[in-house]
């Protein structure tokens, strides 16, 4: 079974990761996994950097430019990443935009990340009907579950679909924003939680964006069965660096 | 064989919809509604009014004797920079202003790398009182501060893009994320034949209306409702897609498309997309594009702000990979030689963009009895400056 799936069936809010590939320094991929699964994390997304992340708020399309101009790049993320099963247990998912995939080779990419060990594929900018005609049987093939995500403004009908074609969780988008830009949740998203959660999907969600502390963590948590956080553990890296992991993650939960 | 986009938004391999699903609801509505939106009677009625009324349409369809004896070829320009607001850009604004009120949306949201479009969009903003927004690269708000002044006379606010290169592919994704932040409210006015579905083909519907006068013009005037060629230059490609669109599947017109070659292709200061382009995804279109082995996107260079577009729409990524379309790609040089050459033989000076399109004639012969038509995209006022620094006028 897929770690995704197993880690899905456990019996906690699931905290989740976001950090990009090369950033702060090219070399930290490694110790940022390792660090982050020693104090408690539950799955990671590594972010492969791209010039132009039209998903992303200022703090991720930073850090991917930074990532950029470390030298960070498809092959080298994979070639960090080789020996990552000997350490780390925990679901990893490579998170980035579709681009780079497609000129890496989709096949050569998911073959790559099967072999690496990694569990999952979030590509925002990859959408459901191309993936399914073009792509799925690749995907699957290696072992990979697609992530695909929800807005509030996703229509039911939309949901269901989504619903249908995942086999990991479904990534809920908390607010109609990019990355980074929310403080605090208010009764719309609450409502939009809810929302979801009558639906009884046979998927579970995990919330992302918008997921600063553990406020919202819980907030986020209590219908959802996990939460993710990106750009608050971006800026936590830039002004901590990677020694502050154990205090951002213990101030999360 | 059609050229023109299938119902997914697809130009043979080129197009679709590669966006995130943030945007999806905001490009399914449009998806939906912009084929009946546009075929209602009400709807045609106040667009053509308004392009006859306010852009001043039909623009004339002009015969350059001096040109065409130079050349020896029979030359006529598409006078798209006598619009209002001196482009073609106004008549996709006129559109899609039209078809944001149908929508129900009361903010509009734009990118602009030389401020042509902004100027355009903040234009039909102003004519039917709605808020409007403009992202414009913080370089290109520093080089272009007559359009950004215009665009404030105008009532729209200017927005810099302060991210990646600052320039228009960084406007672009600035205006993405506006939307994403603000779906039901506002509707986006992209500027050219790019973007996600339905985005392409709805711009170069509003721009067809180029090649539909030129029909009836020339049969006026030679007999005849085609041309031999249509010449456009292309960046993202609207004026292109403009003077291309009825010519589309009539394979007897021959379609030139002119690149900005920058400095010279393999100098690595180039916009030449069709020279320079991998397939890949830009702004929510599988199309040719600049980018590095990796995949990211690259800063394109050319002297005219209008051309350096890392992509190109993907009615033109597909014109180019069947051969249906000839690519020809021009210097800076060549470019601006043009475009004092067409001042000095006919009393025109054009845009830096269209001057590329006049500088093909030492790179292709024409017969003597061919029509070529040049689709005379935009008026140099904009581009003075630019000129008076290379000519040293």
């Amino acid at each position: 079974m897929n770690r995704i799936n197993q880690k899905l069936q456990e019996n906690k809010k699931l905290l989740s990761i976001y950090f990009t590939a090369g950033y702060p320094a090219l070399n930290d991929t490694v110790r940022i996994i390792q660090d982050l699964e020693k104090h408690g994390v539950d799955m990671i997304e590594i972010g492969l950097p791209f010039s132009d992340p039209l998903a992303d708020g200022p703090t991720i399309q930073e850090s991917s430019t930074a990532a950029l101009q470390n030298g960070m790049h498809t092959e080298l993320l994979f070639e960090q990443l080789k020996d990552i099963r000997k350490t780390v247990s925990i679901p990893l998912i490579v998170m980035g935009y579709f681009n780079p995939m497609l000129q890496y080779g989709v096949e050569a990419f998911c073959k790559k990340c099967h072999d690496i060990g990694i569990d999952g594929i979030i590509m925002p900018d990859l959408p459901l009907d191309v993936y399914q005609e073009e792509y799925e049987d690749i995907f699957k093939k290696n072992g990979l579950i697609n992530v695909f995500l929800i807005t509030p403004q996703t229509s039911k009908e939309r949901i269901r679909q989504i619903d249908a074609a995942s086999e990991g969780f479904i990534y809920m988008v908390s607010s109609a924003s990019v990355t980074g830009s929310q403080s605090g949740f208010g009764n719309t998203q609450t409502d939009y939680f809810e929302r979801i959660a009558a639906m009884q999907l046979k998927n579970q969600q995990i919330v992302g964006f918008g997921i600063s502390n553990s406020e919202t963590f819980e907030a986020a948590t209590k219908t959802a069965k996990g939460a993710i956080i990106g750009s608050a553990f971006i800026k936590h890296l830039t002004k901590q660096g990677v020694d502050g992991i154990a205090d951002f993650v213990q101030s999360i939960r | 064989m059609s050229y023109h986009a299938n119902e997914k938004g697809y130009y043979g391999e080129f197009g679709g919809a590669f966006i995130p699903e943030m945007l999806y609801p905001n490009t399914e509505e449009l998806r939906q509604n912009y084929l009946r939106i546009m075929q209602d009677p009400s709807f045609k009625k106040e667009f053509d009014q308004l392009l006859k009324d306010y852009v001043g349409r039909p623009t004339p369809l002009y015969f350059a004797e001096r040109l065409s004896n130079k050349y020896k070829t029979k030359i006529y320009l598409k006078r798209e920079d006598l619009c209002h607001t001196g482009a073609h850009k106004v008549n996709n604004t006129i559109g899609q202003i039209l078809m944001a009120k149908k929508l129900g949306k009361n903010r509009i949201i734009a990118e602009t790398g030389a401020g042509q479009h902004g100027v355009a969009t903040a234009t039909v903003c102003a004519l039917m009182g709605i808020e409007c927004v403009v992202y414009m690269g913080e370089i290109d708000i520093a080089r272009q501060a007559p359009n950004v002044a215009r665009m404030k006379m105008l009532g729209a606010e200017v927005r810099p893009a302060l991210s990646g290169s600052r320039t228009l592919k960084d406007a672009t994704n600035e205006a993405i994320r506006d939307w994403i932040n603000n779906p039901v409210n506002t509707h986006y006015i992209i500027g050219s034949v790019v973007g996600p579905h339905p985005y392409p083909d709805m711009v170069a519907r509003f721009q067809s209306v180029i090649s539909e006068e030129v029909k009836w013009q020339l049969k006026e005037k030679e007999g005849r409702e085609q041309p031999d060629y249509v010449v456009a230059c292309v960046g993202g490609g609207s004026n292109a897609a403009g003077i291309y669109y009825q010519y589309l599947d009539t394979p007897e017109v021959g379609i030139i498309a002119v690149e900005a070659a920058g400095k010279g292709i393999d100098t690595g200061e180039s916009a030449a997309t069709s020279a320079l382009g991998k397939v890949g995804i830009i702004h929510g279109s599988k199309t040719l594009l600049m980018q590095t082995q990796d995949g990211q996107i690259t800063e394109p260079y050319s002297i005219s702000a209008g051309l350096d577009y890392p992509g190109v729409g993907p009615m033109h990524a597909h014109l180019f990979k069947s051969g249906r379309g000839e690519f020809i790609s021009i210097t800076d040089d060549e470019a601006m030689t043009a475009g004092l050459e067409v001042s000095q033989l006919e009393g025109i000076i054009p845009a830096i963009e269209t001057s590329h399109a006049f500088a093909i004639f030492d790179h292709k012969q024409f017969k003597e009895d061919d029509v070529v038509v040049i689709n005379l995209s935009g008026r140099g006022d904009k581009d003075l400056n630019t000129y008076i620094d290379y000519f040293k006028l």
